[in-house]
């Protein structure tokens, strides 16, 4: 059980290593879904600990919120490649200070 | 393995939930089927009217639990301070703190939803993009403006983004929490994103509202996952009852409440998570702005309070330093950068950064009415109270905001509101009292919201902090008296900037905030008096 555990933590790490490191707004955001799937894991590997059904029944949901997240955030993404033909998320700097 | 059982739904209790979110999906079919000249009326009466129907509910809901019969419906808990019921299988939790804030929500919505309605101010179009696919600058752009095309998707957006609001205070769970948290933010992504003036901004604004929002997103979900394995069930009854037997594996619950708290605090903009306000409420169209200032700040404190005064309630002695240094940090981050700012919208911005470290500070007051003294007031009172006297003012100086313009749009350079005063001593009259009531100044709702959540932290011990509170609040005088200076005594750049006639529309909600921001500075007793009917959540 702890396996999963610290497997899930490994991966929620690499997709928070990989949000702040990554400059492409789309490998930023799979590294968002990546942080999510960690989740599930956990949630999933808790459930068979506990012995219930929450946690399989939240990683179903959570599927479900990332994909309404990924229809919003790729919509968002494509606006502003185009406009900016670039989905760096360093050209995006008119806002600051 | 359990036996599955239908959950019952208590559908007058839930009936405000149920018709905003109704109205919201009606709104998609409204898009989708109603001629395009006949959208934007169709669209607004009947956002208008679900709020107003919803908020109906809500005082019918509240007369309810108040009544004589609330003892025998098994509406009371505990020891008669809290009452409301759980719905859908303990999964939405409906009582007084519940009631009061789904009402300074829809009263939020409504006034939002007239902002959003707002065509006067642009030449007869409104502050949304006329078709948000078409690049800027092009053809496409052009054509669809000068043909006064309108998003009027934004209504059923708001709606969504109300409806999960809403559902993020009645939240019982972690899971039901989260979901709400993702309805609440989706929506107000998109709406970030489609200003009609200064479209490159707008959707940068979206851009990074969506990254930062998602990744504290999943903060929040892995915070739960570890609370959910620490204590087997994601209720926060089940929750506060595996902290009090203080199971097995208690490091693991501390970096739960951690993670939960950086989701939670992205939301509010405390300190070090604030990064995204400035960008966000500058890029944003300014109704949306007004409103997401407001609402979501609201739904945030209230999902928090529940969810530490409920499920974290009894282990508080390991949340209350981590809420102690953040809200210190978030009120000198806010007051001390709001000085370097010379955007309005960003100055607001920081402004509401500042606020959410007053708010903390309320956070960190004493909980159960039980352990008061005769006069006191609880901390959830004093909360919920500045939440109200925020929101009113805050609405109201954006709504302000969006009337200063120029050719180029609206005019938030700090410089280009130099003379206002000369120019329209009304609209400069009436910003100057919105920046003195979020400075605190007596007579206005921001003195009696500050000294209620001072005076809360105060009787808890929390001297510490309520020193840098006031400190803070000083530097913020020093800042909002800055703009007033502005407006009234300096010389006015080039033409200055104009002021555009509004409609009725931004006119009411103007006129609500300021009339709110002074009922609550002199008369502050009802709306005390009715967070104190509210009384406690369910536990």
């Amino acid at each position: 059980m702890t396996q999963y555990v610290v497997l899930s933590a490994i991966l929620f790490t690499i997709g928070c290593v990989g949000v702040l490191t990554r400059r492409n707004a789309i490998v930023v955001f799979m590294c968002v879904e990546l942080m999510l799937n960690a989740c599930n894991l956990a949630f999933v590997a808790f459930a068979k600990q506990h012995g219930n059904l929450d946690g399989q029944v939240a990683a179903f949901f959570v599927m479900v919120v990332a994909a309404a997240e990924v229809v919003v955030g790729l919509a968002i993404i494509m606006t502003i490649f185009r406009t900016r033909r670039s989905a760096s998320v360093d050209d995006a700097s008119l806002l600051k200070y | 393995m359990t036996e599955f059982v239908k959950p019952d739904v208590a559908y007058f209790e839930l009936w405000p939930l149920l018709v905003v979110f109704g109205v919201a999906c009606l709104g998609v079919v409204v898009e989708a089927f109603a001629p395009r000249s006949a959208r934007y009326i169709t669209q607004a009466l009947l956002t208008l009217a679900g709020l107003v129907a919803a908020m109906a509910g809500v005082v019918m809901i509240g007369l309810r639990f108040a009544g004589d019969g609330a003892a025998e419906d098994g509406l009371v808990h505990g020891d008669g301070a809290a009452y409301g019921l759980l719905s859908i299988g303990g999964t939405i939790v409906v009582d007084g703190p519940t009631l009061f804030l789904w009402g300074l929500l829809l009263v939020f919505g409504f006034l939002g939803a007239l902002l959003f309605a707002e065509r006067h101010l642009d030449g007869g179009v409104s502050a949304f993009a006329g078709q948000a696919a078409a690049l800027p600058g092009t053809d496409a752009e052009r054509e669809a403006s000068t043909r006064g095309l309108d998003h009027t998707e934004v209504y059923p957006l708001l709606m969504f983004a109300l409806f999960g609001m809403m559902l993020f205070p009645a939240a019982n769970d972690l899971l039901t929490m989260f979901v709400a948290l993702e309805i609440l933010s989706l929506p107000l992504y998109l709406l970030c994103g489609l200003a009609r003036r200064r479209r490159l901004l707008s959707q940068e604004a979206a851009l990074k509202y969506f990254l930062l929002g998602a990744f504290s997103s999943g903060f929040f979900l892995y915070g739960a996952a570890l609370v959910y394995g620490f204590a087997g069930s994601m209720e926060f009854g089940a929750i506060n009852e595996a902290v009090r037997n203080d199971a097995a594996n208690s490091g693991m619950l501390l970096v739960g409440i951690g993670l939960l708290s950086v989701g939670l605090l992205f939301k509010v903009g405390a300190a070090p998570f604030q990064a995204w306000t400035p960008d966000v409420y500058q890029g944003a169209p300014t109704p949306v702005t007004a409103f997401m200032a407001a609402g979501t700040k609201v739904a945030a404190f209230g999902a928090m309070l529940r969810l530490f005064y409920v499920a974290f309630g009894a282990d508080r002695w390991s949340w209350q330093p981590m809420m102690w240094v953040i809200a210190v940090l978030t009120m000198l981050v806010g007051a001390v950068l709001a000085i370097t700012q010379t955007d309005v919208k960003r100055l607001l911005a920081y402004s509401s950064v500042a606020h959410t470290g007053f708010i903390l500070t309320g956070l960190l007051g004493v909980q159960a009415t039980a352990d008061l003294a005769v006069g006191e007031i609880s901390s959830l009172q004093a909360v919920l109270f500045y939440l109200a006297t925020y929101g009113f003012s805050t609405l109201g100086a954006f709504a302000v905001v969006s009337l200063v313009r120029d050719s180029g749009g609206e005019a938030t350079a700090l410089t280009r509101w130099a003379g206002l005063g000369k120019e329209s001593p009304v609209v400069a009259g009436v910003f100057a009292f919105f920046l003195l009531a979020m400075a605190g100044i007596p007579l206005t709702s921001g003195f009696v919201g500050k000294l209620a959540v001072f005076s809360v932290a105060l009787a808890a011990g929390a001297w510490p902090v309520v020193v840098f509170a006031v400190l803070a609040s000083i530097v913020a005088a020093f800042l909002y008296i800055r703009v007033i200076k502005a407006m009234y005594f300096d010389e006015p750049v080039g033409d200055g900037p104009t002021v555009a006639y509004p409609s009725v529309l931004t006119a009411t909600t103007i006129a609500i905030g300021a009339a709110a921001t002074l009922m609550l500075g002199v008369l502050p007793g009802p709306l005390l008096d009715l967070a104190a009917v509210a009384g406690e959540f369910i536990r």
